[in-house]
């Protein structure tokens, strides 16, 4: 035991190690305080519909021979977020219709243009990398850390100011739009933040994983509380938590980043359920 | 001037005329039933009047110092509700959203009001409960108190009874009587429950192939309602 806490600490004193627990952690908290949200508004997959869309968008960056990506990806993913949560209400092609299309058709696209265009030897270690986030979160830069601090401090200081907008909207959006709640732009705001949220998560677990940080904390808190503020703070809580433990294990261990947080995830969610069950067998 | 007025409205969707040339007026105080047959617009009418649906021509005028975000709303219940994790505080609170703006949190006037409204419906020890494992009936009185956080003057529900059971619906209606009659709120209703509708309201307005709008005594004579007060009642 005292042998893995040194080699703990001797890893502790490298930056990219901080660097990595800093950024995962901020990541995990954001996307579970949106997670809440988009798990009751029915759109769990939305998460993983914008992340393809963000592989896509790298994919047509690297084409473009683009050094700095992240501007046009988080332009491309924003306005795919934005059409699909306004598609909720009253399209042609329902919501998950309309989500499974747009997911699949970037993946696809993306691993087109790739696989075409690429000056790269290691084509399928590159594919891999951008859909597990494989090492790039421990490859990251100072400045790329101080963008996802100031994005993560926006998202969350929003979701504070409007948290009581949007849960008026997320629980019943027409009553909110009768009493002059302007529900569209609250959707809107929405949609830009999980965007801004997904192109950040890339790195830390990227895109075939990130459902699973949007959706796991929620769910798991839902097991156990009951309302809306509590599973929101337990979600926030128990998602920063994992992730903080799954990336220590992967650097103790030397497993892969991305899966091991989701693994962590699960297995709270185990505990939550059965939290949930005898607690709530208990009350009745 | 009343205080909702429907001057020549036509409604429908996606460009289809359901309903034509509708016009009538509810005054302060009034118990208004809106009945008709599945399809003949009722749920649109409801839609315009609170401003979620713009009609296809004609308009909506409020009065009286209404504004049309001050109707209080008690919505059919939706899927997404049903397993909602949301205390009743939190769900009768959010009715006070239109008194904010862009203010971003609640006063405590708006957390005063919504106690007073929850003690109103008698949910006092169900505070703290959560929404989704409340019986039907509760569940209804959250979303009254709910509405009557949004407003002063006008109730508008959609089917409130839908669901319940005979013993609860008739305490259901009991109470929009006494908001209606002690408290002066005006109560628009839609229903599908026809003897209710001429016990309890003082104006009936039918749509679908044949309009009429008056008063109930004039209603149980008309045309219209003949041919629904004889399919018995729970007309579906």
């Amino acid at each position: 035991m005292t042998e893995l806490f040194e080699k703990l600490s001797l890893y502790m004193q490298y930056p990219f190690v901080k660097y990595a627990l800093i950024v995962g952690v901020l990541i995990a908290l954001c996307s579970s305080l949106l997670g809440v949200t988009l798990v009751l508004k029915r759109f769990s997959f939305i998460g993983d519909g914008l992340s393809h869309v963000a592989f896509g968008a790298m994919a047509i960056a690297a084409v473009l021979g683009m050094t700095n990506e992240m501007p046009l990806i988080l332009v491309i993913t924003i306005v795919s977020a934005v059409l699909l949560l306004r598609t909720g209400q009253n399209a042609k092609i329902k919501g998950d219709a309309a989500v499974a299309m747009i997911s699949v058709g970037a993946l696809a696209i993306g691993y087109l243009l790739m696989n075409i265009f690429s000056k790269s030897s290691n084509l399928s270690g590159d594919v891999c990398s951008t859909l597990f986030g494989s090492t790039s979160i421990l490859t990251l830069t100072k400045t790329e850390v101080w963008i996802s601090v100031i994005l993560s401090v926006l998202v969350v200081a929003i979701f504070i100011f409007f948290y009581n907008k949007i849960f008026a909207v997320t629980f019943d959006e027409s009553f909110a739009r009768a009493t002059g709640t302007n529900a569209g732009l609250y959707n809107l705001l929405i949609a830009v933040v999980v965007a801004v949220i997904i192109v950040l998560a890339m790195n830390l677990v990227g895109s075939l994983l990130i459902s699973a940080l949007v959706v796991f904390p929620a769910l798991s808190a839902m097991r156990v509380f009951r309302s809306f503020k509590s599973v929101t703070i337990c979600s926030a809580i128990m998602s920063v938590c994992c992730s903080a433990l799954g990336i220590i294990i992967s650097i103790l261990a030397g497993t892969p980043v991305g899966s091991t947080i989701v693994v962590v995830d699960i297995f709270a969610f185990l505990i939550f359920t059965v939290i949930g069950k005898v607690s709530g067998g208990a009350k009745e | 001037m009343a205080l909702l007025t429907c001057e020549d409205l036509s409604l429908g969707y996606d460009g289809k005329e359901i309903v034509h040339g509708l016009n009538f007026k509810i005054e302060s105080g009034d118990y208004l039933c809106i009945v008709g047959e599945n399809g003949s617009g009722k749920s649109t009418l409801m839609k315009t009047i609170l401003g979620l649906q713009a009609p296809i021509s004609g308009k909506v005028v409020t009065g009286d110092g209404l504004k049309q975000s001050e109707i209080g709303y008690l919505p059919q219940q939706t899927v997404v509700q049903k397993d909602f994790p949301a205390s009743v505080w939190e769900i009768v609170l959010s009715g006070c959203g239109n008194r904010m703006g862009m203010r971003p949190f609640y006063s405590k006037e708006e957390k005063r009001l919504a106690k007073d409204k929850i003690e109103k419906m008698g949910l006092t020890s169900l505070t703290k409960r959560c929404y989704r494992e409340l019986s039907g009936g509760q569940q209804q009185r959250v979303l009254l108190a709910r509405a009557l956080c949004a407003t002063r003057k006008m109730l508008l529900l959609d089917e409130p009874v839908s669901g319940l059971d005979p013993k609860v619906t008739a305490e259901m209606y009991a109470l929009i009587e006494s908001l209606n009659r002690d408290d002066g709120i005006t109560v628009i209703m839609i229903s599908h429950d026809i003897g209710a509708a001429v016990k309890y309201a003082n104006r009936i307005l039918h749509i679908g192939r044949d309009v009429f709008f008056g008063t109930k005594e004039d209603y149980v004579k008309s045309a219209p309602a003949r041919g629904f007060l004889e399919g018995g009642g729970a007309n579906d």
